[in-house]
Order: structure tokens, then sequence, then C-alpha cells
């Protein structure tokens, strides 16, 4: 009995871990657009004038309070209607991108603001310019404390792919029903599919975990940065 | 006395909002002198200090360092170089060494080679007696050490001029002496230096002229012995009556 669900379990590898590369892709695209968009998101609303810091606001509040579920269909199937139209992988990426986006920019806006401001006055003082002041000084010290929260976002955005199920992506959890539907195994399938993601997972935390005690400031504790 | 003047603050103003800070400030300070900046708090020795090299714009005024107007200059990061500043909570950068916070400066902004910089980030931190501490972070160091740094990251720049804004004020007391004991062999090596502190008894031991200001304004100066003993104005007397009250004979 356990030893023919092994057998499935066995067999169905493949096809999980294909899905499963799939997952990886989303996670990494998803991630990546909210890095790219994440980032001046976040400038606009330290640097930017009362409009700018205004308008990301409105983007990172209306992004944060609508379920992705919701804006992916929105994207997916309503964009068409105003003549857009997207691959379902694309929708999945631009909604799960878009949305990583506004909670990122609050990641990063946090972690530049947390370095003090006699700091940035210190740096110029010796004669460096708002840029060098911000490369040399804030960056490095804002990558630093943006790590813990990234880990954390960065399995938010792993676990939220499954979502893309519902557009039609051919992913993890996708592969997983296919093989139910021949199978009638769900129990098997399911908990396979969510051992998976707990491998995935807890690799993410844990390599971006090693990350944050390498770049450790000696003096400065940031003990277990993982969740 | 016929020494370079290195600071010349002409009619300094500012405001934020409705409250004016500074109305009319006017000081210089010569080649080689200590003066100390006294009053109470909220009088605007900080935002002077601050206007001296534009992190905070004056309103209105003109401050001359040598020749140059530095309220009108185009390059001010040229002119922050040539005038050191020295922060109440020490604005050491938590990422670096000791020895990497007095490097940055030489190797980003004055493009020095490494290894010269370092050479003179230790030279620079045996001054201030930390030779042992190069590779320690601001994490790992007292207060005293830290703000030791901060005046060693400030020397290395060579610049005309220090200033101190309240370098001994987020200090335990027994931390105080070794910050102070480094500006005194400072003064005494002839740097330029303009201070503002409570630390009225280094004051009075170190500075070439006490500069008095209340309410955003000069109210006298002097040299110690005449501001301290015998202060011309009755506000200069009733606020040294009151730190002798807080503090007993001659402040802290």
């Amino acid at each position: 009995m356990v030893i023919d669900k092994l057998q499935l379990v066995w067999s169905s590898l493949p096809n999980l871990l294909e899905g499963a590369l799939v997952t990886i892709k989303l996670t990494i695209a998803g991630l990546g657009l909210g890095i790219i968009l994440g980032l001046p998101l976040a400038f606009g609303q330290i640097y930017g004038n009362y409009l700018i810091r205004g308008l990301v606001s409105v983007y990172e509040r209306v992004l944060r309070s609508i379920p992705l579920l919701v804006i992916l269909f929105l994207i997916f199937y309503g964009f068409p209607n105003a003549g857009i139209k997207f691959s379902p992988f694309i929708a999945a990426v631009l909604g799960i991108g878009l949305r990583s986006a506004a909670y990122q920019s609050q990641i990063y806006r946090g972690a530049i603001q947390s370095v003090s401001g006699t700091q940035m006055k210190a740096a110029l003082s010796l004669g460096m310019n708002r840029v060098q002041a911000f490369i040399y000084i804030i960056l490095p010290q804002a990558v630093r404390i943006a790590i813990p929260p990234f880990a954390n976002e960065a399995a938010i955005v792993l676990k939220d792919t499954s979502l893309a199920y519902a557009l039609g992506v051919i992913e993890l959890l996708r592969h997983g029903s296919y093989i139910i539907a021949t199978t009638f195994e769900p129990m098997t399938i399911y908990l396979t599919i969510a051992a998976i993601y707990f491998i995935m997972t807890v690799t993410i935390n844990t390599i971006l975990g090693k990350l944050e005690e390498r770049m450790k400031i000696p003096g400065i504790g940031v003990e277990g940065g993982s969740r | 006395m016929s020494k370079k003047e290195i600071l010349r603050i002409v009619d300094l103003h500012k405001s934020f909002g409705d409250n004016e800070v500074l109305k009319g400030i006017s000081l210089s300070l010569k080649q080689g002198e200590t003066k100390v900046v006294i009053g109470t708090s909220g009088t605007g020795k900080s935002t002077m200090l601050n206007n001296i090299n534009m992190l905070i714009p004056p309103d209105k005024g003109h401050i001359y360092l040598e020749d140059v107007d530095v309220t009108t200059t185009h390059d001010i990061s040229r002119i922050r170089q040539q005038i050191g500043f020295v922060f109440q909570d020490f604005g050491l950068f938590d990422h670096l060494t000791a020895k990497g916070n007095i490097m940055i400066g030489l190797t980003k902004v004055k493009k020095m080679k490494k290894s010269e910089a370092e050479e003179l980030a230790m030279f620079e931190l045996e001054r201030v007696g930390l030779q042992d501490f190069a590779d320690s972070y601001p994490a790992q160091l007292s207060g005293g050490q830290k703000q030791r740094v901060g005046i060693a990251r400030a020397l290395a720049m060579q610049p005309k001029l220090i200033l101190f804004d309240e370098p001994t004020s987020a200090l335990d007391p027994e931390l105080i002496g070794e910050v102070l004991t480094v500006m005194r062999d400072l003064a005494r090596e002839g740097m330029t230096m303009l201070i503002v502190t409570h630390e009225m008894g280094f004051a009075k031991s170190v500075s070439d002229e006490i500069i008095f200001m209340e309410n955003g304004k000069i109210v006298e100066q002097g040299p110690p012995e005449q501001l301290f003993n015998n202060p011309r104005e009755e506000r200069t007397k009733e606020f040294l009556f009151k730190l002798n009250e807080l503090y007993g004979e001659g402040g802290a």
C-alpha cells in the first residue's frame, strides 16, 4: 500500500519538477520585476516632490489592497477588453511583479531611511556629493537592512505563484492537478506538491540567511533573519 | 596679530518657517585661533555651524572661507573638503571600520591611492590615540572612541578649519575627558577651530575668544578671562550665574 504511494510519487516527480521549474521562473521574474519597479518607487517616495510622493503612495496603497487573484484576472481577462493581450505566463509575471513592487518599495524605503541622517550629513561634510554619499554610505547599509524583509517577500512571492494556476500557467500546482486527473490520488500528490513548495521556500530563506550572516557588520546584532 | 583670516561670517540670517533662528551673526576666525560659542539651547549655535558648510543654507548674509564666498560658490563639495565637521552624534559610517571611516573621504573625494590613504588614516588614528582600534567597527567602540574617530576623520582631510557641534554632549561624563584632551592638543598644535560646547572649563582654558549667543544674536564676545570674570552685558552675567548655580564655580 505505502509502496504503491511511494511509487506514484516517484513516477510523478519528473512532471512535478518540470512544474517546479516554471514556478521558479515565475518567482524570479516576478521578484525581478518587483525590484526593477520597487527601487524607483522607493526613491520617488523618499526623494520625490509632493506629486511623485503622492502618486507612489496611491500605487502602493492600491496594489496592496487588492487580492492577487483579482489583479491577475484583471490583467489576463480584463485588459484584452482594452486591446491589451498577454500570454498566461506574462500576465502572471506582470500581476505578481506589480504587486511585489508595491511591497518591495516599502522594504527599500524603510531600509534607506533607517540609515541615520547624520551619516548623510557627515558624508556631505567630507565633500561627497549626494550620489557618492548614497552609493558609498547609504546603499551598503540599506542592502544589509533590506535582506531579511526581502527574504520574507521572496518566500511570499514563491508561494503566491501558485495563483498563476488560475490563468492556466502550467506550473507546479497545475502539473499536479493533471496527475490527479488520471491517478485519482489527490492526497498523495498534493502532499508531494506541498513538500516541494516547502523545500523551495526553506532553500530561499537559507540562502538569503547565509548572505545576511556573511554581510553582517561586526558589533551590530542581526540575529535570526530567517523566518 | 596679522595672521591670515580663515573664516569671516557677515550678517548671517536664517529662519525656519516663522521662527527666525539667526538674526544677523558676524564673526571671524584667524588662522590657528580657537573660538568657543556658548549659550542656552535653541539660540541658533548649531544652525550657524551648519550654515558655514552649507549643510543648511542661510537665507541672507555671507560666509567667506579665506577669499571664497561659500554662499555663492558653484562647487560646494570642494569647500566642504576644507571644512572639517564633528557631529554631536558622531556621524560615523556604521558599515566601515575606524580606518575605513577615515579612508573613504580620502579615496573617494580626494582620489588618494588606497595605500596612501591607509597610511594617513593610521597616522590620524595614532594622533587621537586609537591606533589599536583601526579595525574596529563603530558599534564596537565607546562613545568617546567614536568621537575621536570622528575627529580623526575630519583631520585626515587636512581642513583649513574644523567645526565642532557639541562634540561631547552625547557622551557619558567619564568619556568626555578623552575627547576634550584630543581637542586641547589640536588647539595647541595651531588648528583653527570653532567649537559649540557647554563645557565651560574647557572653553575657559582652551579658547582665544568666547562668543556668547542668545536668541539668534551674538550678545558678547571677548577673551575668556574678560568674558567669564568681567562680562560687559547683563545677559552674559545672568547666563554665567545660572551656569554657576548648575555646575558650581567654573562650570563643568
